[in-house]
């Protein structure tokens, strides 16, 4: 008997436990993965600086995940920042609105810039998006006719390119990444190498056409990585004549292994992302939940803070990982934007 | 007919042994290639297991020592508290500039000429920026120690700490790694003087997570694995128990319990991930919980054991032979005294070693912690179950896909602290069952 009423005791105390569930004293972010190692550094340099408030926590999950949390409406039970390496979209900002989300402030925190590398060992590579488009479509041009990829390795597309098979590593449908590999490379390529004319005699609807620029071959020449991109070095690794799509700062961090090719003869590195010559790269956000301004302790001081040219400057930590700082003029407008508190 | 019998009868009588001893060479040759098969499938299990554990133990050993510099730190007046501010503004002392401080004690130490600034933007890459929070607490907890000179252990970078344990490959180009061969050349003279050495990181166990690789520790994932499996206990071996119980010792045996026993089975095979959506519905949207707490964890994972020790249980409890049951019930027991007072307590070992497993099932589990928010980032250790923590898988998860090298020896450093885990808590369950077992 005994061991049972020690059991309701113990159900009734966790019980208890749900009860008292206090107000909330933390931010609370979620979202982007690529965003991720950036919020991180702000939320723990948050933490050290501003005794009075706790370090933030911040989820990973990727940008869909990390906005549909956002916005699944306002209260203490839902996140105060979503974390994006792509801009919200309409459809996205439109169930905020129905789910009573209403003020929602964008915030740019810089440039992630995306470059293909190879393995260490490889000779130097000079990629144009024609190439990679040629390489790793789903249908190309020969002839004037469109017909499934027929190129085995990439000294066929262009005989510049070392003679070895193509085995190419790109980003999961799912990534934010991957929306900006298909607009500024395969889209780009599709152009460069006539194929939107060609696809825009065959189909007549607009999304389809672009659609159909953007497919990628199926046949096992590129592999989409779901996982991280320590996950694409991985595949490197093993294959050693692979290329890889990786984020600046992870490419960064792993020089030693890797090499980084050439995208229309400009060498990825923070000066050439941030001067725009570099031509893939992609902005970073995050999204503020305004009516949690004031509600949640430290969230307005945190928010300043990740503007702040501390953190999102040249010679900031986030720079030092990675971050592609946007420029002066820019961060100026985005920090006016933060304290005037526009929302979308 | 008979005719026939005996003609065979007596053909079979004359051959006799020559078969016999057929049979025998053929069944044993049999045997023999089945036990070669149960070895080498031993063997090809044990192989794996080896592999396994060489791979995060020759990686993961690095993780529990930590290069870290220990050296005399002049704790100036005039780079912590310029304007002899500090009695009215206590603000000072929270923003000082404390990596100065570990900067120009190494400048020193190494001879690097306080003009020098390229040389020194190097020096400060040799130590981690933790040195900050940890020079900013000691000068906090205790004013008086500006304008002393007080000998501090601060933490190696974990560029250093990496290239000192040997991992960066020194033969690349210098651009292309992190290290430059000036840092190395004074990593090296550092170590000749004993100011860098390697000691115990006791900060793996101790700190939360850490964007400095560094600095991060499995403090917050221990913490929040304790809450989670304390809440898992509490909840699931009771709840568990007593559904057995009633199950197997009370309820008619009808098609509702019939149907109840195939759900309890099918549970056990639902994959995890759906107990994490089920969490978020239930926990989080409609109870109100908040979001990455361990008390919402614990919750979801006792749910996902719950049919586990449930079926562990009644099978336990089915291990009792009749006659115990029929015995007290003769000498005139209740039901229910038969049951608490006999049945249960033999049971007993069964019951615990079937939670325990269980316990570390769900130690193991990352799926459903995803969709409730504890695969996160989180630095300051929970005080509460409330409060957001991550558990240790997900400390591994997470440490496994940042970019620093250094992040590498920590993962399998993480991956070897849970085995342990893991190796307790099994030993735990075989220790139990020997010691309570009773055969019949």
């Amino acid at each position: 008997m005994k061991s049972v009423s020690l059991t309701v005791a113990a159900l009734a105390a966790s019980v208890a436990f749900a009860g008292v569930a206090a107000a909330r004293d933390q931010v609370q972010i979620a979202g982007s993965s690529t965003v991720l190692p950036y919020a991180k550094i702000v939320a723990e340099t948050f933490g050290e600086t501003f005794g009075d408030f706790k370090t933030p926590v911040v989820e990973s999950g990727g940008s869909g995940a990390g906005l549909k949390e956002f916005c699944k409406g306002v209260g203490e039970d839902t996140i105060d920042i979503a974390n994006s390496s792509r801009p919200i979209k309409d459809s996205e900002l439109e169930a905020c609105k129905a789910a009573g989300v209403t003020d929602v402030q964008e915030v740019k925190i810089g440039y992630d810039g995306i470059v293909f590398a190879t393995d260490s060992g490889l000779p130097d590579i000079a990629f144009v998006p024609a190439d990679i488009y040629k390489a790793l479509a789903a249908e190309v041009v020969v002839d004037g006719k469109l017909v499934a990829n027929p190129y085995k390795k990439w000294s066929e597309v262009n005989p510049a390119l070392p003679d070895v098979d193509i085995a190419a590593y790109i980003p999961g449908e799912k990534h934010g990444t991957r929306e900006v590999f298909e607009e500024k490379v395969l889209a780009e390529g599709c152009k460069e190498t006539g194929a939107a004319d060609v696809i825009k005699a065959a189909v007549s609807d607009k999304d389809e056409q672009h659609a159909k620029c953007v497919a990628v071959r199926k046949d096992g020449a590129a592999v989409d990585i779901d996982g991280d991109y320590s996950e694409t070095l991985a595949r490197i690794a093993a294959n050693k004549t692979g290329v890889g799509v990786f984020g600046l700062s992870f490419y960064e961090n792993n020089a030693d292994k890797l090499k980084v090719a050439t995208v229309s003869g400009v060498t990825p590195s923070v000066e050439t992302i941030s001067s725009g010559e570099y031509p893939v790269s992609r902005p970073l956000f995050f999204y503020v939940k305004k009516a949690h301004i004031g509600v949640v302790p430290g969230l307005k001081e945190y928010v300043e803070f990740f503007v702040s040219d501390q953190m999102i400057g040249p010679d900031s930590p986030l720079a030092e990982y990675g971050l592609v700082s946007a420029p002066d003029a820019e961060r100026e407008e985005i920090r006016s934007a933060v304290e005037g508190g526009k929302t979308m | 007919m008979t005719d026939i019998a005996q003609q065979a009868s007596g053909q079979i009588i004359a051959k006799a042994p020559a078969r016999r001893d057929i049979g025998i060479r053929r069944r044993y040759a049999a045997e023999r290639r089945f036990r070669l098969y149960g070895v080498a499938a031993i063997t090809f299990g044990l192989v794996f297991l080896f592999l396994l554990l060489w791979s995060v133990l020759s990686k993961g050993y690095t993780a529990f020592q930590q290069t870290e510099l220990t050296l005399p730190i002049t704790f100036s007046q005039e780079i912590i508290d310029p304007n002899n501010k500090r009695e009215t503004d206590p603000q000072v002392l929270q923003t000082a500039n404390y990596p100065v401080l570990v900067r120009n004690a190494l400048a020193e130490k190494l001879g690097v000429a306080s003009s020098n600034r390229a040389a020194l933007r190097q020096v400060s890459g040799l130590f981690s920026d933790s040195a900050r929070v940890e020079l900013r607490d000691m000068v906090m907890s205790d004013p008086s120690i500006i304008g002393k000179t007080l000998p501090v252990t601060v933490l190696a970078s974990a560029n250093i700490d990496s290239a000192f344990k040997g991992q960066f490959d020194m033969t690349v180009d210098e651009a292309s790694r992190k290290v430059s061969d000036q840092q190395v050349a004074w990593m090296d003279q550092l170590a000749k003087e004993g100011v860098l050495a390697k000691g115990f990181n006791t900060g793996l166990f101790v700190n939360g997570n850490s964007s400095r690789p560094e600095a991060a520790g499995l403090g917050v994932a221990l913490i929040g694995s304790l809450y989670l499996m304390g809440i898992v206990l509490v909840l699931s071996l009771p709840i568990g128990v007593a559904a057995s119980i009633y199950l197997e010792e009370f309820a008619p045996k009808n098609r509702l319990t019939d149907l109840i026993e195939v759900n309890i089975n099918n549970l056990a095979a639902v994959p995890s991930i759906v107990y994490g959506l089920l969490g978020l519905a239930v926990f989080i949207n409609f109870a109100g919980l908040p979001r990455s707490a361990p008390l919402v964890g614990g919750l979801v994972l006792t749910l996902m054991t719950l049919p586990t020790i449930i079926i562990a249980t009644r099978a336990a409890l089915r291990a009792v032979p009749p006659s115990i049951r029929a015995a007290a019930l003769g000498l005139g027991a209740s039901k229910m005294q038969t049951t608490f007072h006999h049945v249960l307590p033999l049971a007993m070992p069964g019951i615990l070693t079937g939670t325990i497993i269980g316990l570390a099932h769900a130690l193991g589990e990352t799926a459903p912690l995803l969709l409730i928010g504890m695969v996160a980032f989180v630095a300051n250790v929970p005080a509460t179950p409330l409060d957001p923590s991550t558990a240790l898988p997900v400390q591994i998860y997470m440490w496994a896909n940042e970019a620093e090298r250094a992040f590498v020896e920590r993962t399998s450093g993480a991956i070897i602290v849970l085995l342990a885990f893991l190796v307790i808590m099994n030993l735990g369950a075989i220790l139990l069952r020997r010691r309570f077992e009773r055969r019949w």
